[in-house]
């Protein structure tokens, strides 16, 4: 309350002097992510760029995993130290359910393409959430060991779940989000009826049932660096990771592995600004999201890191690799040849049936 | 078996050398011979080899030469829980989660004796040492002297032929200690049982045993009954390591009819007993106990050596008087007077003649 | 003078009674004792004392339902769970006013999030109907606003309207009352002057509309820090005015009305009388169907206490059904297999712990010292590497196509295509936790078997005790209490795991720790985290207890 007091005191002050006020704001700034490669693409894309620009300190912090947990305990204790998260779609939903991340209206706040087509009809339907600005479009999908996998690599997302073409193990993530879906999918449910089928007991079931045909066969993994790891070491024959690392792990690491892209699950990730920070920082705070998610800016991400541009209008900004030199477009999961059979994460569904079906996973992974 | 071996001997070292670390013998040639029923103290400073012979004999130390014999049998290669030998040690060692009875039944049991006659044994023994009424309680539960009657109980419950006691007093004090003193003797009589005894307290050494051993620099330097220990020194060691002792140097004049004649440093001549001392020449320690010196004139013998000494310190010590001279240039000789009314005391600074009888005064090895 | 000294209380020199000087004595010293520890005892009460008692509190808190939707909680008492029908149009009217104001906090998400945790689907029930809050009345508020050429668009008249002009005594139980109820709802301080008193005659005629004004005002000024006579009415007022001038009596009661605004209320009053009067009941249903679903109804009532014992029950695998506590589908029971894991798994832990342990502490307790130490910077090695990667180093050893694997295939003692699956299961945990957990175990035994004088084996022996017998009946038995403090760390450490099993412990493999972790840092479900957390707390102590009892506590050494 006090802090709600203070912010009503410091507008109330602002209206009467605007002008010293405007100006003024925090000359310091912690930035939270999800560390490694990916953090790495945004210092080089955004955090540079724009420490250049106003000279303000950026303060790295790798929490992003944890962020919600930890955004509600720094709330709860009256003490918010973020200033800007990157999160995924889902978890900014979580965030603004909770009231702890402010509403941002995007036209207001975010900077025009080029062109001039205001910020909400760049990002479009990206914008899932009031207080989520999107970043990049990643996908969840399939990698697989070329050497391991015989004549006829796997090309169909139920190529998982066919043991006698391709016995081995499998990676696949330790929770229901995106597992069910597929195994749905390759039990002849339809695409459009997946969540419509997932929404009863008996969908869920007969999602479970076909997941176990393969359980025996898979290795459950709960950190993105997993599956790289499993594919390299060829403890696994095939599993799914977020695409950007099999990119490192292809092109980078050159190790015999290539993607599945069939029935890839979109994703978003992308930025909030944590609910009751003071003016200036607010202001900071707001100042770095208008720079970071312009056109070029997004655009520049995918130099460093293979995950597609949220606003429309990047996408034909997108170059090459800074270092290996390849055109980046072609391993986006955007890119029409890679996105022919695609699916989109479905917010609403898992922000209701998320602890509903985790508890039924869960219990059925410890069977 | 071998010749030297005593054909009543129980208790037999023949030859035994200990070395710890391959270069430096810490027993160096040991022969010793106990009958049954004798109780022997190994007596010396510590690092002497006392307690490694008694941990030769126990079987906790294997010797490195030589031979151990128990009863005529040699005993070198059995380990120590078959050797039926009981032991006190320092620290009495008793067991803390044991209660006192537990612990006196510990050797029954494992003898495989039945209940029934452990705890007859072990109500015999506690009763032995006037502790009956405290089997139930735990060792931390009692005091030192307690303590150390249990240890002692416990050694002798199996009856055993042989019992080690490794300074088992050196943590009473001096009361308790006196006591206890005259409590083993008593039992280890009564009972006929072999001891070995080791401490580095002469006092104890001389009022228990029936022979001590005196042990310096891994051997042993006089093996004799406590008296004799005492009149008797073989040596300058024993003699200054048993009891209280001056010491004057001087050079052999000649030797003649087992007597002496010594001429100390500062050129007096004074007769002596010679005891490992050969011939004329030879440089010497002659030792002289405080208690045997005379300086009221009448009371000498006749034709006595005397000598010059001035007193430098009286001491009042109740039964006694101990008065400090200096003599022939060693400034710590002593005497020592009974408190009689007849006695003088002496004053600091005043001059007198001291003198000795031949036989009180021993010329050893320098 | 001596007489009085005999027959008084005994008297100290300065002659104050003897006991007060004591007591004065002994209460220095002890403030001085207390003052020496201060430091350590407020830092214990903050980082350790407070924290549990936290998490025990919110392990049956549950104030976030009757805080929302403080009046449907009370309304919906009256409605009859097994009746099998939705509640009538009461609740339904009590939870669109509640909902209007959480919608306006954005508290509902919140409790809709909570709801969520027992109901799937009210997650996103709370969540759309917060957006739509507008669609009730929509025909009435325009009349309203459109009647006597909108003067009840005026902010300044409403206000003078719900003040009732400057005679009103103004009802001020009214203002405390809602006072509190937003406070409760926000976690805000209500406190303070706003401006604003509702009048006695308007709250009286018209209770509801003066309730949700009041609301309007206490959250303009207090929230949004504006002054309310300046601020337009939320369409709650609307609402509530349509709503009780349509109702039975309402006629009377608005012609009988002559406070300030009475033409304008009465014009607005006039231009309702085309309308239906507002159903809330089937504006919640058109907005969205399972606001009829007898389920979700059944979850509000039962969750409305301010404490709920719904947590616990989650952690043993119950739920609060209707009648009471009921064991919940078999196919979402797993919270007992995990305790039962965690507890199974921690004492085979535990026991490798002693099996390794043992000769190693042994052998150190009997070596010169400094080979001792030297030992022991072997033993200690692994605490000075990262636990991750000491977990990732067993990965590489363990996996298929790890070390051992390979060894053994290279040995031709497996074949290649049946190398052993010694990692992510109960095997590939234990063996990996052991590991990390081992010089706990050594510690404790270490510096206990040092203080055990190898006079008592010597003295063993010479008593005619075998090796054997001598170190099973007297040495074992005095390192007992290093066991036991060994056993009570690694325990202890082991159940309250969760990294190594998460990266190790594959589905087999995991503990209880692991879903506290995930309720705490992914599911948001705090309340069933501390539940959890509280039975692990209470289970440690039992079995503490229980220890204790059986071995004693004072048998525990650690050196």
């Amino acid at each position: 309350m006090k802090l709600r007091n203070l912010t009503a005191l410091a507008a109330t002050t602002a209206l009467c002097a605007p002008m010293a006020f405007a100006a003024d704001m925090a000359d310091e700034m912690t930035i939270v992510s999800w560390g490694g490669a990916y953090s790495n693409s945004q210092i080089k894309a955004y955090s540079e760029p724009y420490a250049e620009k106003t000279g303000v300190t950026i303060i790295n912090d790798e929490s992003s995993a944890e962020a919600v947990a930890k955004l509600r305990a720094m709330n709860e204790a009256g003490n918010v130290t973020w200033d800007v998260v990157d999160v995924v779609a889902a978890d900014a939903m979580r965030l603004c359910d909770e009231g702890l991340a402010m509403e941002i209206d995007p036209d207001e706040h975010l900077a025009p393409a080029p062109d001039g087509t205001s910020a909400e009809d760049d990002f479009g339907d990206l914008l899932v959430s009031d207080c989520f600005i999107p970043q990049i479009v990643y996908s969840t999908t399939f990698g697989y060991r070329t050497d391991l996998v015989g004549d006829t690599p796997p090309s169909k997302i139920c190529d998982v779940f066919d043991l006698e073409a391709y016995p081995g193990k499998r990676a696949l993530e330790k929770r229901p989000i995106n597992n069910m879906e597929w195994a749905l999918l390759c039990d002849g449910v339809a695409k459009e009826d997946v969540y419509d089928v997932l929404e009863t007991e008996e969908g869920q079931e007969q999602a479970l049932a076909k997941l176990d045909t393969i359980k025996d066969s898979v290795i459950w993994w709960s950190a993105g660096a997993d599956t790289p790891q499993l594919l390299a070491d060829g403890e696994v024959v095939m599993g799914s990771t977020y695409n950007g690392r099999l990119f490192s792990v292809i092109e980078e690491q050159d190790q015999p592995v290539a993607m599945l892209w069939d029935a890839q699950v979109f994703d978003l990730d992308g930025w909030i600004i944590p609910a009751g920070l003071s003016d200036e920082r607010k202001a900071r705070a707001l100042d770095y999201i208008y720079f970071a998610t312009d056109t070029q800016r997004l655009a520049d991400q995918a130099k460093y890191i293979s995950y597609g541009p949220a606003r429309a209008s990047s996408a034909p900004l997108v170059g090459q690799h800074a270092e290996l030199g390849i055109d980046m477009a072609p391993h986006m999961p955007t890119d029409p040849e890679n996105s022919k059979n695609t699916f989109l994460y479905n917010y609403e569904f898992w922000a209701d049936y998320r602890d509903d079906i985790d508890a039924k996973f869960q219990a059925w992974l410890a069977k | 078996m071998a010749d030297a071996s005593n054909s009543d001997a129980f208790v037999e070292f023949e030859r035994v050398q200990k070395s710890y670390d391959g270069e430096t013998l810490v027993v160096k040639d040991l022969n010793l011979s106990l009958p049954k029923g004798e109780f022997l103290t190994m007596l010396g400073p510590s690092g002497s080899g006392k307690t490694t012979c008694l941990m030769m004999l126990a079987g906790f130390e294997t010797a490195t030469h030589g031979d151990i014999r128990l009863d005529g049998t040699s005993i070198n290669n059995i380990p120590p829980h078959k050797r039926g030998i009981g032991m006190v040690f320092q620290n009495y060692a008793l067991f803390p989660h044991m209660t006192i009875a537990e612990n006196l039944s510990f050797p029954l049991e494992v003898r495989g004796l039945g209940k029934s006659d452990r705890e007859a044994k072990v109500k015999r023994a506690l009763d032995m040492v006037e502790m009956g009424t405290f089997g139930g309680r735990r060792p931390a539960q009692l005091s030192g002297g307690q303590q150390q009657r249990v240890a002692l109980a416990r050694a002798l419950v199996f009856e055993p032929e042989l019992v080690l006691m490794d300074e088992p007093l050196g943590a009473l004090d001096k009361q308790l200690r006196e006591k206890m003193q005259f409590e083993i003797t008593h039992l280890a009589h009564q009972l006929g049982i072999t001891t070995v005894y080791v401490t580095h307290d002469q006092t104890e050494a001389l009022t228990m045993s029936d022979r001590v051993a005196v042990f310096n620099d891994g051997r042993i330097q006089q093996l004799a009954p406590p008296d004799q220990l005492y009149e008797e020194p073989a040596n300058s060691f024993v003699a200054q390591f048993i009891g209280e002792n001056n010491t004057l140097e001087g050079v052999i004049k000649e030797i003649r009819e087992g007597h002496a004649l010594v001429q100390l440093d500062g050129g007096e001549l004074i007769a002596c007993t010679p005891v490992n001392v050969s011939e004329a020449g030879q440089r010497t320690r002659v030792s002289i106990r405080p208690e045997r010196v005379e300086y009221n004139k009448e009371r000498l013998q006749e034709g006595a050596h005397t000598l010059k000494a001035e007193v430098l310190e009286f001491i009042y010590m109740g039964d006694i008087f101990r008065t400090r001279l200096r003599v022939a240039g060693n400034k710590d000789f002593i005497i020592k007077t009974r408190n009689a009314p007849d006695q003088v005391r002496l004053q600091p600074g005043q001059q007198i003649e001291i003198g000795w009888l031949p036989e009180d005064c021993r010329a050893l090895d320098a | 003078m001596s007489d009085t000294t005999q027959s008084g209380p005994v008297l100290s020199a300065d002659g104050t009674p003897l006991k007060r000087s004591l007591a004065r004595a002994l209460r220095m010293q002890k403030v001085r004792a207390l003052m020496l520890i201060a430091p350590l005892l407020i830092f214990i009460l903050l980082t350790f004392i407070l924290p549990i008692a936290d998490m025990l509190f919110r392990s049956v808190e549950n104030r976030i339902v009757a805080d929302t939707l403080s009046e449907t909680v009370v309304t919906l008492e009256e409605w009859d769970a097994m009746s099998g029908d939705a509640p009538g149009e009461a609740v339904y009217e009590s939870l669109y006013y509640d909902l209007f104001v959480a919608a306006e906090a954005k508290e509902h998400t919140k409790l809709g999030t909570r709801l969520n945790y027992e109901q799937t689907g009210i997650s996103s029930l709370f969540r759309s109907s917060g957006r739509k809050m507008d669609d009730f009345g929509e025909d009435h508020v325009e009349a309203i606003e459109d009647a006597s050429d909108g003067a009840l668009k005026d902010a300044a008249l409403w206000y003078e309207i719900m003040t009732g002009g400057s005679s009103d005594a103004g009802n001020t139980e009214l203002l405390k009352a809602q006072r509190s109820k937003m406070a409760q709802l926000t976690g805000e301080g209500f406190g303070g002057d706003i401006g604003f008193v509702p009048g006695a005659d308007i709250s009286e005629t018209f209770p509801r509309l003066a309730r949700a004004y009041t609301d309007f005002a206490l959250f303009v000024a207090v929230m949004d820090g504006d002054v309310v006579a300046e601020e337009d009415p939320w369409e709650s007022v609307f609402v509530a005015f349509a709503q009780e001038v349509q109702a039975p009596g309402g006629a009377e009661k608005i012609a009988g009305y002559t406070g300030p605004g009475a033409a304008e209320l009465q014009a607005a009053a006039a231009a309702l009388a085309d309308l239906e009067p507002i159903s809330f009941k089937q504006t919640f249903v058109d907005i969205d169907e399972d606001w009829e679903d007898v389920g979700n109804w059944r979850t509000i009532q039962t969750y409305s206490p301010k404490y709920t014992s719904g947590y616990f029950l989650n952690s043993i695998d119950m739920q609060k059904g209707v009648d009471g506590a009921e064991a919940r589908p078999e196919n979402q029971q797993i919270y007992i297999t995990l305790f039962k894991r965690t507890m199974f798994m921690s004492l085979v832990i535990t026991g490798s712990c002693i099996l390794l342990g043992y000769p190693v502490a042994w052998i150190l307790a009997n070596l010169p010292t400094r080979t001792a130490n030297l030992l022991m910077i072997l033993v200690l090695l692994p605490f000075w590497t990262s636990l991750l990667v000491r977990t990732s180093a067993w990965k590489v050893m363990l996996q298929q196509q790890g070390v051992i694997n390979d060894v053994l295939v290279w040995l031709g003692l497996v074949a290649d295509d049946a190398r052993l699956v010694m990692i992510n299961n109960q095997f590939g945990t234990i063996v990996a936790m052991t590991h990390i957990l081992l010089p706990f175990m050594i510690l404790p035994m270490y510096s206990v078997m040092q203080t055990i004088n190898p006079t008592y084996l010597r003295a063993a022996k010479s008593l005619g005790a075998t090796n054997w017998t001598a170190f099973w009946r007297v040495y074992f038995p005095q390192s007992v209490p290093g066991i036991g403090a060994g056993s009570i760390l690694v325990f202890i450490l082991s159940i309250g795991y969760y990294i190594t099993p998460e990266i190790v412990g594959g589905t087999k493999g995991v503990f209880i720790s692991n879903r506290i972790a995930y309720h705490i840092s992914s599911s948001l479900n705090w309340g069933l985290a501390a539940a959890l957390g509280t039975i692990l707390l209470a289970v440690v102590l039992l079995l503490y207890w229980a220890y204790d009892k059986i071995v004693g506590i004072d048998n525990v050494k650690l050196g």
